[in-house]
């Protein structure tokens, strides 16, 4: 054990480590979006407003998201148009292309998620809400989607996890998170069970924290 | 479609070649995930509580760090590890382990992780009438776990092993970075040399999802025939 190291390696681990939490929220904020968007879509009765939102969420969900990081990065550079416009400042930065692509992986496990928790809820809620005289959308806005949270709280929680996991890719297009400073410092000293210690450490740290706020939030959303 | 011709002048047989190799690594991995659970779900189902936090250890660490980095601490560490085993037994020659081995310890490893939380939540839901009526009936230990607990734990898990399964496929592509020829791998060498990484990475997100696709039928088959009688 080179415990030099691991003490030496920690404060740059730990900058590293704020790269990863932003990828992180990031993705999360966008993917939430994009989720609810497409859950939203499922629960639409057209069959080919339907099928698209779970072919987008079959595609995402099947595929690793390694090879969906390596289509956005590498793969859409290669269009001449896509050079050409606006959109090219965003997709030409390494950061950019990863949050594009953990978002939509991020957006695709969260609207299974919403469209489930929007699937449980019991039909004699929205029919008292429209006994009430309340409108439409306001049963959409003040009803539905509370509950929905609350539903998808212990399977979101198990998302964040995942896609926090899943930010450790971002590595492997040259940015310099968690796992990619991690991997620099293993590669140059040759010293990997010190910096797995070190570096595995800090990420049951931050799923510790995740796991606790949102056991905590679904103690304080819940009926009871 | 030049691109995907067999022989030398496109990539069809290479790609081929890797998928095989993809899925066997993900069946490799996904055996020494079996092993692993074998070993763990005991433990985790023990009452004695220093087992039980080694198996929680386990599953705890493995589900809270990335893939990736346990790739890269087998990757670099292997070889390391290895050659220290060997120096006690008196070989100090340099030895390089297979990438394929490394790759499908790392992904089992992982894999194991799973499989152990499923095997324990499946075994759990069982009802305690089951064991009592085993014990009743004189089977003995051996006789009840194979006749009475196996396959209804079997009915409980299989659904969530295709999740399982369906992970450790995936993360099979991380091994790319080891160097063995899978996918990922296969797509990335091709990208390279072709300049065409568009075309390449579609078309390794459509294998990867051909093959969950064709094994979710697989399961689902398999679903159907231990759910007999419910």
């Amino acid at each position: 054990m080179d415990l030099e190291l691991m003490i030496n390696s920690f404060p740059k681990l730990l900058n590293a480590a704020v790269i990863t939490l932003k990828l992180l929220s990031v993705s999360l904020i966008i993917g939430l979006f994009i989720g609810l968007f497409f859950a939203i879509l499922r629960l639409n009765k057209n069959i080919f407003i339907n099928r698209f939102a779970y072919g987008y969420s079959y595609v995402f969900r099947g595929t690793p998201l390694l090879v969906q990081i390596f289509i956005i990065y590498f793969g859409l550079g290669q269009i001449e148009y896509l050079r050409s416009t606006v959109l090219w400042v965003i997709l030409k930065e390494p950061y950019w292309c990863a949050i594009i692509a953990f978002a939509l992986n991020t957006g695709a496990y969260t609207s299974e998620i919403l469209r489930s928790a929007f699937q449980t809820i019991k039909p004699g809620i929205i029919e008292a809400g429209k006994s009430l005289g309340i409108s439409n959308k306001v049963i959409f806005y003040k009803i539905q989607i509370p509950i929905a949270i609350r539903q998808s709280l212990p399977a979101y929680g198990n998302e964040i996890i995942l896609m926090m996991k899943g930010t450790s890719l971002a590595s492997t297009v040259t940015i310099m998170d968690l796992t990619g400073v991690a991997k620099y410092i293993i590669s140059t000293t040759f010293k990997p069970i010190e910096v797995f210690i070190v570096a595995g450490g800090i990420y049951l740290f931050m799923t510790f924290i995740i796991h606790n706020v949102i056991k905590f939030l679904e103690k304080k959303y819940s009926f009871n | 479609m030049e691109l995907l011709a067999f022989g030398d002048t496109g990539w069809g047989d290479e790609l081929f070649r890797a998928t095989l190799m993809t899925i066997a690594v993900s069946i490799t991995a996904m055996i020494i995930g079996f092993l692993f659970a074998l070993i763990f779900t005991p433990l985790k189902l023990s009452k004695n509580k220093f087992l039980n936090f080694i198996a929680n250890s386990y599953t705890t660490i493995i589900r809270g760090v990335p893939e990736l980095l346990v790739i890269y601490l087998f990757f670099f560490g292997g070889t390391g590890a290895v050659m220290f085993v060997a120096s006690i037994f008196g070989y100090n020659e340099y030895i390089e382990i297979n990438a394929f081995i490394t790759g499908a310890f790392a992904i089992g490893i992982i894999s194991g992780a799973y499989s152990t939380e499923v095997f324990r939540g499946a075994i759990q839901s069982i009802d305690k009438g089951q064991f009592e009526a085993a014990n009743v009936l004189g089977l003995n230990k051996l006789g009840k776990f194979f006749k009475i607990i196996l396959p209804q734990t079997l009915r409980l898990a299989i659904p969530n092993l295709s999740n399982v399964w369906q992970i450790t496929l995936k993360d099979t592509s991380l091994i790319s970075v080891t160097g063995l020829v899978e996918i990922m791998r296969q797509s990335y060498i091709a990208a390279g040399s072709t300049r065409d990484p568009l075309f390449f990475y579609s078309f390794a997100a459509a294998l990867y999802l051909l093959l969950t696709f064709v094994s979710m039928k697989l399961i689902n088959r398999l679903e159907v025939k231990y759910s007999r009688g419910y």
